[in-house]
């Protein structure tokens, strides 16, 4: 067994190095980066930097916003369309299913191009509203990934539950709150995790809308740009840090699937 | 919930979804430069398009940028996907973590991470394309370890031993009878590092060389433009997406329906 297992087990050797290579060493790399100043001494600075500056941390509480309000506006988008059409009758239902998700193959940038013309034409100006603009242009971008999650769970979602419900004297709206909802956590934890984190780092969305305001991504663009690759380093550090916490948050809650491959397999 | 919500939810979604790209869709056959002045039947949008140098590389060049990387990430991933499930414990679950971070990572932060390594520490030059490959490979292969995985552990054991048995070496069972039963977990994991591929935009911006455009890095520095000619081709070109995208859903439905009966694994 041994000599034929090992043929096996090195055709995993280059995807090991290939890994350790290019996601192990960038992260140590910012790590190092993060932590140290333009002359490699240690220092606290970059980190101690982000959180006493009022533009980073109004950075972090706007993105904040963003995201919660765009994460919401998803769900509620979301979870009912789900619904409907996990109950729905019809019988191609991933065939509808396919036109809700079919806008997350098309380029997204020729996408907020089309929204942007668009809410020009409403608005007049974008200006007027950026928040507003940056929250419909990320639930715009983000809404296919909410459905999908959801609609997966609920579609699994075992009738005989809910007639068990009903026999047991719940009313529709009850059998819903007590048995559907609860159900559909997994789906809706994903379809979060798909959203929210998207939503706190994409900046070209704000900026193909002409909304100036930083969000965390965009704060290692302007580092970049000015190559000040400590102080972006230590940005990508923190964001690592939200994505970390936020990862364990939810794990174990997720639809089994990873909705970003759902679609597709 | 009553029958006039439903439709009116859906709908809403369906508009929201859908009237931007077929607004956008309807002017760029027009010779129109903004919503709102429609004017005559053009097609000088579509014209400038595909005879446009600039644009036609871009297309060219965002298409091949996608299908390399996508073909890299589908060996390595799939060699990886293999490896891991022939190995111990600790190194599968070494290699399934470390592969799960850029999925769960933003990203930007796979993308800048990537290019302080190899632009700033290693001295890459992005004009080779090096860090760009790099980045869009590290961006896909994980998704395809992910899709190929799950078809490795529904395979039955006993048919690799058998060709064994019966004379296979393991490099010819490998790939006799291996291969064959994960091959849909390799096509589905291609398809979609194709798709990462084509809309990425942050690994491409914090990684490209600096003459080279992707789809996605072209359309975000030409809406900060005001270059009203290649505004309107823009719109030709997401038109065109948008049929392509159309005519993939139709023909993948047609041969899910054909197969239906004979084999729904997955989902």
């Amino acid at each position: 067994m041994g000599k034929l297992s090992f043929s096996r087990k090195s055709l995993g050797i280059p995807y090991a190095l290939f890994l350790a290579l290019f996601v192990v060493a960038p992260l140590v790399v910012l790590l190092y980066y993060g932590f140290t100043n333009g002359q490699g001494q240690f220092t606290l600075a970059n980190l101690t930097g982000f959180f006493t500056n009022p533009n980073t941390l109004g950075t972090l509480c706007y993105s904040f916003a963003v995201s919660v309000t765009t994460t919401g506006a998803c769900l509620l988008l979301a979870y009912p369309t789900a619904y409907i059409l996990a109950k729905s009758k019809i019988r191609a239902k991933s065939v509808v299913l396919m036109i809700f998700i079919m806008p997350m193959w098309i380029n997204f940038s020729l996408r907020i191009t089309a929204l942007k013309e668009i809410l020009t034409l409403i608005e007049g100006n974008l200006a007027f509203y950026p928040f507003a603009n940056a929250v419909i242009g990320m639930t715009y971008d983000f809404l296919p990934f909410m459905i999908l999650p959801i609609y997966n769970t609920l579609v699994k979602l075992d009738e005989s539950l809910l007639e068990a419900a009903r026999d047991l004297g719940a009313n529709e709206t009850e059998a819903f709150f007590k048995v559907t909802l609860p159900l559909s956590v997994p789906g809706i934890v994903s379809g979060v995790a798909m959203v929210f984190l998207p939503a706190m780092t994409n900046y070209v969305v704000l900026d193909m809308l002409y909304n100036s305001t930083y969000i965390m991504g965009s704060l290692i663009g302007s580092y970049f740009a000015a190559y000040n690759w400590h102080g972006g380093s230590m940005i990508a550090l923190i964001l690592l840090a939200i994505i970390c916490l936020f990862t364990l948050f939810t794990k174990g809650m997720e639809e089994e699937n990873n909705p970003r491959g759902g679609a597709l397999l | 919930m009553k029958k006039v919500w439903k439709a009116v939810i859906i709908v809403f979604v369906l508009l929201f979804l859908y009237l931007p790209i077929l607004v956008l869709a309807v002017y760029s056959f027009t010779d129109a430069t903004q919503l709102g002045a429609i004017r005559g039947f053009s097609m000088h949008n579509y014209v400038t398009l595909f005879t446009t140098p600039e644009l036609r590389n871009m297309i060219l060049g965002t298409v091949a940028l996608a299908f390399s990387s996508a073909v890299l990430a589908s060996v390595l991933g799939t060699a990886g996907a293999i490896g891991a499930f022939y190995s111990g414990k600790k190194t599968s679950s070494a290699i399934t973590a470390m592969n799960q971070v850029p999925v769960v990572n933003a990203d930007v932060v796979t993308g800048f991470s990537i290019c302080i390594l190899l632009v700033v520490v290693l001295g890459v030059s992005k004009d080779t394309f090096i860090p760009l490959i790099v980045g869009h490979v590290t961006l896909c292969a994980p998704f395809v370890f992910l899709s190929v995985t799950p078809r490795l552990k529904q395979m039955d054991a006993s048919i690799y031993e058998a060709a064994l048995d019966l004379g296979a070496t393991p490099a010819e069972a490998l790939r006799k009878v291996v291969i064959p039963q994960i091959f849909p977990g390799i096509v589905s994991g291609f398809a979609l590092a194709v798709t990462l591929s084509l809309d990425d935009y942050f690994v491409a911006t914090y990684t490209k060389p600096a003459t080279f455009d992707t789809i996605s890095t072209y359309v975000v520095n030409a809406t900060k433009g005001a270059q009203t000619t290649i505004k309107t081709a823009l719109w030709a070109l997401s038109t065109v997406i948008f049929l392509v995208v159309i005519l993939l859903v139709v023909l993948m439905n047609l041969r899910a329906g054909s197969k239906e009966n004979s084999e729904r694994a997955g989902v």
